[in-house]
């Protein structure tokens, strides 16, 4: 048998057919890129305890991914096709740092990631992606809420992006290579978020009476979750004190600075309502979700759980 | 290793085909480490750049189609890409098919500075060389671009925004 090495016709980019003929079957449901992390120095530092520093990605990863996917259920559905395209690539950045975080969880922590039938080729970050249940999953709550109007989104981007930019900026410190990298990263990204939804609610702030009014009902529904994005899990305490993560009440003052910026150009003050609660105690870094996490879950997760060894 | 270079550096972006990945600065190294083995060193313009998979197949193609039978493509975070590493042939190589090439990219160390006013940047339209030119949208047709429109010739086009 003699070996078959590809090489490319002259006129292959003009054959759209010609590159189904070459054998590179892969993972359905994500990329082919094999591995996000490939060269990249995955090392636990010294002294950090590797489960720690998983746990602590899956939270920033999770994070990234279930706002992600909510943000891109509005690809064909924004009021034009400026903001379709603005909101289909937030929603893209969030997806590539939820890919490099959940890669990164997976390579700290092997058991973190859920077992898959034998023969899956799935990677481990979509392993973490597609084979958890909603009670597995360590995001904050803000992001899994059901859509709203435009407002609302205009108010989650900037109430998200705020507050993990405000994160990443101190994460770019970390000790642990790959979250500064992917933090450095991301602050570039999460910049253009924050600016595109700041100015958006200053639009609809000083626009019409009902684009005034949909974004203070949109601000005043989600500010009971705003406070649960500073809350210190156990895990950011000991990733904090590792020097590998970042303390969320650690950037509190300056994320409400910021957002208190853009309140004060828009003219609309801090609503006057209660954070939400726990069940007790418990909230989304806890793995404790509403039920609409459920039922995202269940449509994003659903052909690649029915196919576990779906290759194309 | 002249090959392998030459054959890496003829490698072009899929979604801006005008441009190499070297001239994007993309393409962040090129070793040859044994007889026919080739390891290429690529860093993302974004996280999500759906474009990766593309680059690394099109990378392993052209550098086995030169003789290396054995081609690794390596992805590297840190530092993380900037526009100020396109060249400056890459940046006539965009002017030249309309889009709109960056100015410097801002500092990003420290916090980042809230912008509510668009983004003030001295942007040329790349048809007709105007510089009356208006923001549409910090997000354009891929994540590294922004629309503007031309006032003078009122054209549409694409600006690589700073990052």
């Amino acid at each position: 048998m003699t070996e078959h090495i590809h090489t490319p016709a002259e006129d292959e980019h003009d054959n759209a057919y010609s590159g189904l003929l070459v054998n590179d079957a892969h993972w359905a449901f994500g990329t082919d890129f094999e591995d996000p992390l490939a060269g990249v120095d995955t090392t636990v530092p010294d002294d950090v305890d590797a489960a720690t520093l998983g746990a602590y990605a899956l939270m920033l990863g999770d994070d990234a991914l279930v706002m992600s996917h909510r943000i891109s259920e509005w690809t064909s559905n924004a009021p034009d096709l400026e903001d379709d395209i603005a909101l289909s690539n937030i929603a893209l950045d969030l997806l590539g740092q939820a890919r490099l975080l959940l890669a990164r969880a997976a390579r700290a922590d092997e058991s973190l990631v859920p077992s898959l039938p034998e023969g899956s080729p799935a990677p481990p970050e979509d392993a973490l992606a597609f084979f958890r249940e909603a009670h597995e999953l360590r995001n904050v709550r803000l992001a899994e809420l059901v859509n709203g109007d435009f407002a609302e989104a205009t108010v989650r981007v900037l109430l998200f992006s705020t507050w993990r930019l405000a994160t990443f900026e101190r994460l770019r410190s970390s000790r642990d290579h790959v979250l500064a990298a992917v933090a450095a990263k991301g602050v570039k990204e999460l910049a253009y978020h924050r600016d595109y939804s700041a100015r958006w609610f200053v639009t609809l702030a000083l626009g019409t009476d009902e684009s005034r009014r949909r974004l203070v009902a949109a601000l005043e529904a989600l500010w009971p979750l705003w406070p649960e994005l500073f809350d210190t899990h156990p895990v950011e305490a000991e990733a904090a004190a590792a020097g590998v993560g970042v303390d969320p009440a650690s950037v509190r003052e300056a994320a409400e600075g910021v957002l208190d910026q853009v309140l004060a150009a828009a003219g609309v003050p801090r609503p006057d309502v209660p954070r939400r609660a726990g069940v007790l105690g418990r909230t989304g870094r806890d793995g404790m979700h509403g039920e609409p996490l459920s039922r995202m879950l269940a449509e994003m997760q659903s052909v690649a759980r029915a196919h576990p060894r779906g290759l194309w | 290793m002249q090959r392998a270079r030459r054959a890496a550096e003829s490698v072009t972006d899929p979604e801006l085909p005008m441009l190499t990945l070297a001239d994007l600065g993309v393409l962040r190294d090129i070793d040859v480490v044994g007889d026919g083995h080739v390891v290429v060193a690529i860093t993302p313009t974004y996280s999500g750049c759906p474009a990766m998979a593309a680059m690394r197949d099109d990378l392993v193609r052209e550098l086995r189609g030169a003789g290396f039978d054995r081609v690794e493509v390596r992805v590297s975070l840190d530092p993380a890409w900037t526009t100020d590493w396109i060249t400056p042939e890459g940046r006539a190589a965009l002017a030249a098919a309309g889009i709109s090439p960056p100015g410097p990219a801002p500092s990003s160390d420290g916090p980042i500075p809230l912008t509510l006013l668009p983004t003030a940047r001295q942007v040329r339209c790349p048809q007709c060389g105007s510089p009356a030119t208006e923001l549409v949208s910090e997000f354009g047709s891929t994540a590294c671009k922004a629309q503007y429109r031309c006032t003078s010739c009122l054209e549409p086009f694409d600006h690589v925004k700073e990052i």
